[in-house]
């Protein structure tokens, strides 16, 4: 049995097990997607409140499509519009949804931990859909998926993951995830974007894109995070592209057939070249997009048959 | 005349470093002989071997009074404080309005005098409303009882502001009490730099940024020859640059509140609000250093650094959630810990605890002594219970040690020779 969880609050506390149950689930709907096939009867008769505190397109229409594919009704709260801005607190936000009796709750905040704290008072399944630069769990399993299909396999790849790792919480889930996974994980940026005391994570860490791109199998380029900035990381942003941005020159030191991801959206010119990311024979970035949405769906499907296990087995 | 004898004790005496069996005979508020064993004169207390010592003297305690009285009343930390064998409270000015005015001060002295059962003694602000732009009134507030002077957690960033205080405050020898950090490192920080820190997505300060804010204080006070107390020493690189100014006989000694002493920074696990602290919890190797620091007396006094919170602000995301915890009940429990680990002996913990913040602030208090003010804790140090924090009578129960098991039972507590906790024997 694997993958018996509640909420899906990061990656930190999965096991192998419970990583490879998801991508299994999710690799089936990413074929049933493929094949126009929809599964209404999954989520039927379920609420699915997507909860943004942060803007975000991409993965809160993600997590819509993936609901309604499976027969959710979902509700999207735009949250900075609403009660925040009347000084309501989280839990009282929390409180007054879990009155309104959902069974799936999508939650993103600017805050690390608060999703956490909001799965405390809650009855229903929680999904992280990131907390400010803690976790974004459904992106490295969908990461993971992208990177299985095209390898082959999840382990024993040498994982480059590169530049404005401080600031972003996919870094933190993605090597986790692929930590737990047993490969081997490259962190390369300037220095100021390393979080300290990532070399006791069980990392490499490179300055220079050349050396640290030697022989990897999968180059993952991270957004620079100007939003999350207080200044002062980096000196501009030609020189970052000059000297972290992904181009041909440097992803020729990488394995003639690495693939090149990024979680988006990009800032073109900045981080990455725009031919390359759109280079369909090295990019995998559409297929993280088509993944995102299967391993929503996956995650949705085994948390609520967990949901309908607990629901049962309490006395009525 | 009033008396009071008690016998079959232990006697913790930081003083001499001694704990030996005895009686004290307390008379009009101060001790007025010590009783050899075996001694038991009419009508005297029987304590069972309990250990006595010299009431503690908690360097810093926040009481919210006034502006957030909701949070902790002179009455509230005055009885928390007899409960945990605390007999003088020495409070922080950073309330709301800040106690940077005489007439301030009065209001709690008074509130203190009408209410709490231990002694208070009152800290100022050095700076009006602790902006650190103008000196307060640093002479009327001495004539009006403030021991101390200090911003508390704002670090008076201006050098020249400060330099300028330390030099009035130097003239009229009073004692300051700083807080070390470099504030350019430590803006919006909750969380100590580490991979503790960055896993869990914290925004973070280097433990570089204690010593930083500590070297440059020294230098002013060499500069000015101010009496200089360091609120909380916290972390290991730290410790060689005090240990330095005091060889060089510089007029500086150094606190450090429990939590720092008995918790680190993985204690915080799944952004558990109750541990967020000013500074944040440190790495294990941080503790120890400290731990020892203590033990050798290079960090000279130990405080709760008691901060009562409400539920609601301790309810928010970590990095919104407020700072501090209570401790006037769980100081000396917690303290315990470092004696029953064997890292400190009685006698070494109330040389922090009591004696030396007494001494610190010129007050008669923190001795086993003849003639010395009848201040006094009686405790039995192995009595283990697990904490239940609804049972704490602050008006906060924000503590870390909410369920844990401890050692430790305070059976009573005497300020100037009152019982003011505990029933008879």
């Amino acid at each position: 049995m694997s993958f018996t969880a509640r909420h899906l609050l990061g990656i930190e506390p999965l096991r192998q097990a419970d990583i490879t149950a998801l991508l299994d689930r999710a690799d089936h709907y990413a074929e049933a997607n493929r094949r126009g096939e929809a599964a209404r009867d999954v989520l039927a008769g379920l609420t699915q409140i997507n909860m943004f505190f942060e803007a975000s397109t991409r993965t809160q229409s993600s997590f819509e499509l993936a609901g309604q594919r499976l027969g959710a009704d979902v509700m999207n709260m735009a949250m900075q519009a609403s009660s925040l801005k009347k000084g309501e607190t989280l839990i009282d936000t929390a409180l007054t949804l879990n009155a309104m009796r959902p069974d799936l709750l999508v939650v993103r905040h600017p805050n690390s931990g608060a999703v956490d704290l909001l799965a405390q008072k809650v009855q229903c399944a929680v999904l992280n859909a990131g907390d400010g630069r803690h976790e974004h769990p459904t992106q490295a399993l969908l990461d993971a998926l992208t990177i299985r299909r095209a390898k082959g396999r999840l382990h024993r790849l040498s994982i480059a993951i590169c530049g404005d790792i401080a600031h972003s919480r996919v870094a933190r889930s993605n090597i986790l995830l692929l930590g737990k996974m047993e490969n081997r994980i490259r962190l390369i940026g300037p220095r100021t974007l390393i979080p300290s005391g990532a070399d006791r994570w069980g990392v490499e860490i490179f300055d220079d894109m050349a050396e640290g791109l030697q022989g990897a199998d999968v180059v993952m380029m991270l957004r620079l995070q100007k939003e999350r900035m207080d200044g002062g990381f980096i000196p501009s942003e030609r020189e970052y592209y000059h000297r972290w941005g992904l181009d041909a020159a440097k992803l020729a030191h990488a394995k003639p057939d690495a693939i090149v991801m990024h979680p988006g959206p990009m800032n073109r010119g900045v981080e990455i070249d725009g031919t390359l990311a759109d280079d369909i024979n090295r990019s995998v970035i559409q297929t993280q997009v088509e993944m995102g949405v299967a391993v929503r769906m996956a995650a949705m499907d085994l948390l609520a048959q967990n949901l309908r296990a607990e629901r049962a087995a309490q006395p009525a | 005349m009033t008396r009071t004898s008690l016998h079959n004790l232990r006697l913790i005496d930081p003083e001499a470093g001694t704990e030996s069996p005895g009686g004290l005979l307390i008379e009009d508020g101060r001790i007025a002989a010590l009783l050899s064993p075996g001694a038991a004169p009419e009508g005297s207390i029987d304590c069972r071997g309990a250990c006595l010592a010299p009431g503690i003297v908690d360097l810093g305690v926040k009481v919210s009074e006034p502006g957030e009285r909701h949070k902790e009343s002179f009455r509230s930390a005055g009885r928390a404080a007899a409960a945990g064998g605390v007999t003088t409270i020495v409070t922080r000015p950073d309330t709301d309005p800040a106690i940077d005015t005489p007439e301030t001060l009065e209001f709690v002295h008074r509130r203190a005098q009408a209410d709490a059962p231990v002694r208070v003694l009152p800290m100022a602000a050095l700076t009006k409303g602790r902006e650190g732009r103008e000196m307060t009134e640093l002479g009327l507030l001495s004539d009006a009882g403030a021991v101390a002077f200090s911003d508390c957690d704002h670090v008076v960033t201006d050098t020249r502001v400060f330099s300028r205080a330390l030099g009035y405050a130097a003239a009229m020898k009073a004692l300051v009490i700083g807080h070390v950090q470099e504030p350019g490192l430590s803006r919006g920080a909750c969380a100590t730099s580490g991979p503790f820190a960055s896993l869990r997505g914290l925004p973070s300060v280097t433990p570089m940024a204690e010593r930083m804010g500590l070297d440059r204080d020294i230098a002013l006070i060499e500069m000015t020859g101010a009496r200089y107390h360091v609120d909380q020493i916290t972390t290991d690189r730290a410790l060689p640059a005090l240990e330095r100014a005091k060889r060089n006989g510089l007029d500086i000694t150094a606190g450090v509140g429990i939590h720092h002493l008995t918790l680190n920074e993985l204690d915080v696990a799944d952004y558990r609000t109750f541990f967020k602290l000013k500074p944040p919890l440190r790495s294990e190797d941080d503790r120890k250093a400290v731990v020892e620091a203590l033990a050798s007396g290079l960090i000279d006094i130990l405080c709760s650094m008691h901060t009562p919170q409400d539920e609601e602000s301790k309810r928010l995301p970590f990095e919104e959630a407020a700072s501090g915890a209570v401790g006037l009940q769980t100081l000396l429990p917690a303290a315990l810990r470092l004696v029953h680990a064997g890292d400190l002996t009685l006698p070494q913990l109330f040389r922090a605890l009591s004696l030396n913040p007494s001494r610190r602030l010129g007050l008669e208090t923190g001795r086993l002594a003849l003639g010395a003010p009848a201040d006094l804790v009686l405790f039995d140090p192995d009595a283990p219970f697990v904490l239940d924090r609804w049972t704490l009578l602050s008006k906060s129960v924000n503590t870390p040690f909410d369920g844990a098991r401890m050692q430790g039972r305070v059976l009573g507590t005497w300020v100037g020779g009152s019982r003011v906790h505990g029933g008879e024997a």
